[in-house]
């Protein structure tokens, strides 16, 4: 079983039932998942199998109420199981990220009591699964020139574009895709079978392999009126998903800069040159301890933010700012603990370069790094440098 | 159907044994506690008899406070209620764990009780065996699949080179071996909904037991290997050694 670095004791304040879902969760990865994601990643598949399992042990929807399916826990509780499940690798947290904070939480938050009940609890068992389409080819950072358009017609709507990027995108039955209606950014519910809704795979990733990605094109489709998310009017709708999805983003990138920094110190204490281990040269002990640094800022920042989370007072720049750290960080412990692996950290036999290169995506998708400092920088300054 | 399952709380298995400088005992400081393997085929037994038939299951536990946490691990399963037997320590001497135990299993009028095999830090492999003299109930041990119908109950048996089916009718106990199931992983409301299960304490005096721990050594130091030959010249030699020294073919 995995042992995570704690330096600071940071989880024993965590309350009993708050560890024993940690462990359980890690006990998953750690048999269900490390065995078999070295091959998922190699062929570029998602190991749909396991999602029964997520839905069992309540992965999907952590903080969505038990009366629609979800677990009903606090946001920390939803942090740890991020970091646990991206531990694994970026593209299982995807998943539930996708699953939870893009798709069941837009459908609790701004949908009808209909479509909770039509949608929630077959999506929270892992019985369906969802796909949030905001970003499109030519909109990343900048959703609100998006150019997917909705039409009001008899009965419904008739919506038109495409969307780029979509995690679980093959895989959904159902997409929350946003348009503009007279202009003004809405949220609608596409079910897959939809006439005109088509999906295609997005091939020759070298990033998040194990994660479906495609693009979803709308050519005159037709959603009736009860489709529409009643609730939802203007981009701060998806901008507060995406909130909540960054938010799982910073706890689970600590958890991939763990499993970097767990595989790197492990191989440097029994991997010898000169004559001894390497971990006994200064330049070794120099990267280790810099990881290490780095984990625990990122741990007790995560901490943090999710008693913040849990009380009501983070705000969207708190999350930025963890998102924008946490991920950083992991990327560079990934890159420092691959070259401590040397030629061995290339090949899969190893998990770091496979986390190394899942988050160049973690990076930039969900606001890149850049946004997010334009974020915090536009919150302190009050001047806003990107519209 | 109403079920108990005995479980104990023991060192993880990947736990680096310490001992206390008097060699008396095992040093706790570092130890990762957890459910014994083996009573997690029989946790998981149990809920899936329970699904199937309706009931109840009661975890039962001897052991210090500590050991509850082993007892929420297996209300996090799904089992309903729990009893802890409080004691100092885990009595050397199984048979003191079994009186015990058999004295709440009396109590509660159990249609089947369950429990692993063995526990993994002893490995007496006693318990099933002593309950049986105990409550005058057959026991089955080593069970890799169990069926019951009515009161009849069909346990297939692992033995040395063969599976052994034998037939018995409740209420019994059966030791768990692997391969009976695939324990289900706590999830996360099993996990929250353990926490509001309140588990009974009961203070019992326990008898002296028969046995004494006198010392725990660590096991001799592995010796460096041999090598016999390099080429295929030295395949006789190899095996006569395997056989005669190593004893191992």
């Amino acid at each position: 079983m995995f042992f995570p670095v704690d330096y600071y004791h940071i989880y024993e304040s965590l309350s009993d039932e708050e560890r024993m879902i940690q462990r359980s969760i890690r006990q998953f990865v750690d048999e269900k998942f490390l065995p078999i994601i070295a091959d998922f990643h190699a062929r570029g598949v998602f190991p749909t199998e396991l999602i029964p399992l997520l839905g069992e042990m309540g992965l999907l929807g952590v903080t969505i109420p038990e009366e629609y399916g979800g677990a009903g826990l606090s946001h920390t509780v939803y942090g740890l199981a991020m970091q646990e499940l991206e531990r694994g690798d970026s593209g299982l947290r995807s998943f539930a990220s996708v699953q939870g904070s893009l798709v069941m939480y837009p459908i609790y938050t701004y949908g009808s009591e209909e479509q909770k009940r039509r949608w929630l609890p077959g999506l929270a068992s892992g019985k369906l699964i969802g796909c949030f389409g905001l970003t499109e080819p030519d909109h990343g950072s900048d959703p609100g020139g998006m150019e997917t358009k909705a039409l009001k017609t008899d009965g419904g709507y008739i919506l038109n574009g495409s969307k780029m990027w979509i995690t679980n995108g093959m895989l959904a039955d159902v997409a929350v895709v946003w348009a503009k209606l007279d202009g003004i950014v809405r949220g609608f519910l596409v079910e897959k079978e939809r006439q005109g809704f088509t999906a295609r795979a997005v091939k020759g990733k070298y990033s998040l392999r194990a994660s479906d990605t495609a693009e979803l094109s709308f050519m005159d489709c037709f959603v009736p009126e009860e489709n529409i998310l009643p609730q939802a009017q203007g981009l701060r709708a998806p901008l507060s998903c995406l909130n909540e999805a960054r938010y799982g983003i910073a706890w689970g990138a600590v958890g991939a800069a763990m499993a970097c920094y767990n595989e790197a110190l492990e191989y440097s204490k029994t991997r010898t040159q000169f004559g001894r281990a390497v971990a006994s040269f200064q330049i070794t002990q120099q990267k280790l301890v810099e990881m290490l640094n780095e984990i625990t800022k990122a741990q007790l920042l995560c901490r943090q933010l999710g008693l913040l989370k849990d009380n009501g007072k983070a705000q969207y720049y708190h999350v930025s700012l963890a998102k924008r750290n946490n991920v950083h960080m992991a990327l560079d412990i990934a890159r420092s603990a691959r070259s401590i692996l040397a030629a061995n950290g290339i090949t899969d036999e190893y998990q770091t370069i496979r986390h190394m290169l899942n988050l160049e995506s973690v990076l930039t998708y969900e606001g890149t790094h850049e946004i997010h400092t334009l974020i915090v920088g536009e919150h302190i300054t009050g001047f806003n440098a990107f519209k | 159907m109403n079920i108990a399952v005995c479980v104990k709380q023991v060192p993880d298995t990947e736990t680096r044994i310490k001992l206390t400088d008097d060699h008396k005992a095992v040093n706790e400081d570092d130890i990762n506690f957890i459910l014994n393997p083996y009573d997690e085929f029989a946790v998981e037994e149990a809920l899936q008899l329970k699904e199937k038939n309706d009931g109840e299951v009661t975890i039962i536990s001897l052991g210090p406070d500590r050991v509850t946490s082993a007892i929420r691990s297996a209300l996090a399963m799904g089992a309903d209620k729990a009893i802890h037997i409080k004691a100092e320590q885990h009595p050397a001497d199984p048979a003191v764990t079994a009186e015990a135990l058999a004295a709440v299993l009396k109590e509660g009028n159990y249609d089947l009780i369950l429990l692993g095999k063995q526990a993994i830090d002893d490995d007496h492999t006693q318990m099933a065996s002593l309950l049986a003299e105990e409550l005058d109930l057959p026991a089955v041990t080593v069970v890799i699949k169990l069926d019951i119908e009515g009161d009849k109950i069909t346990a297939e048996r692992e033995i040395d080179g063969a599976h052994e089916v034998v037939e018995c009718s409740l209420p019994a106990i059966i030791a768990a071996q692997r391969g009976l199931n695939e324990p289900r992983y706590a999830s996360l409301k099993g996990i929250m909904r353990a926490k509001k299960i309140q588990i009974e304490a009961k203070e019992m005096s326990l008898a002296d037991g028969q046995l004494e721990i006198v010392e725990f050594n660590y096991p001799p130091q592995k010796s460096a290997g041999k090598i016999v030959g390099d080429s295929a010249d030295a395949v006789p030699e190899l095996l006569r050694l395997l056989h005669e020294e190593a004893k191992v073919i």
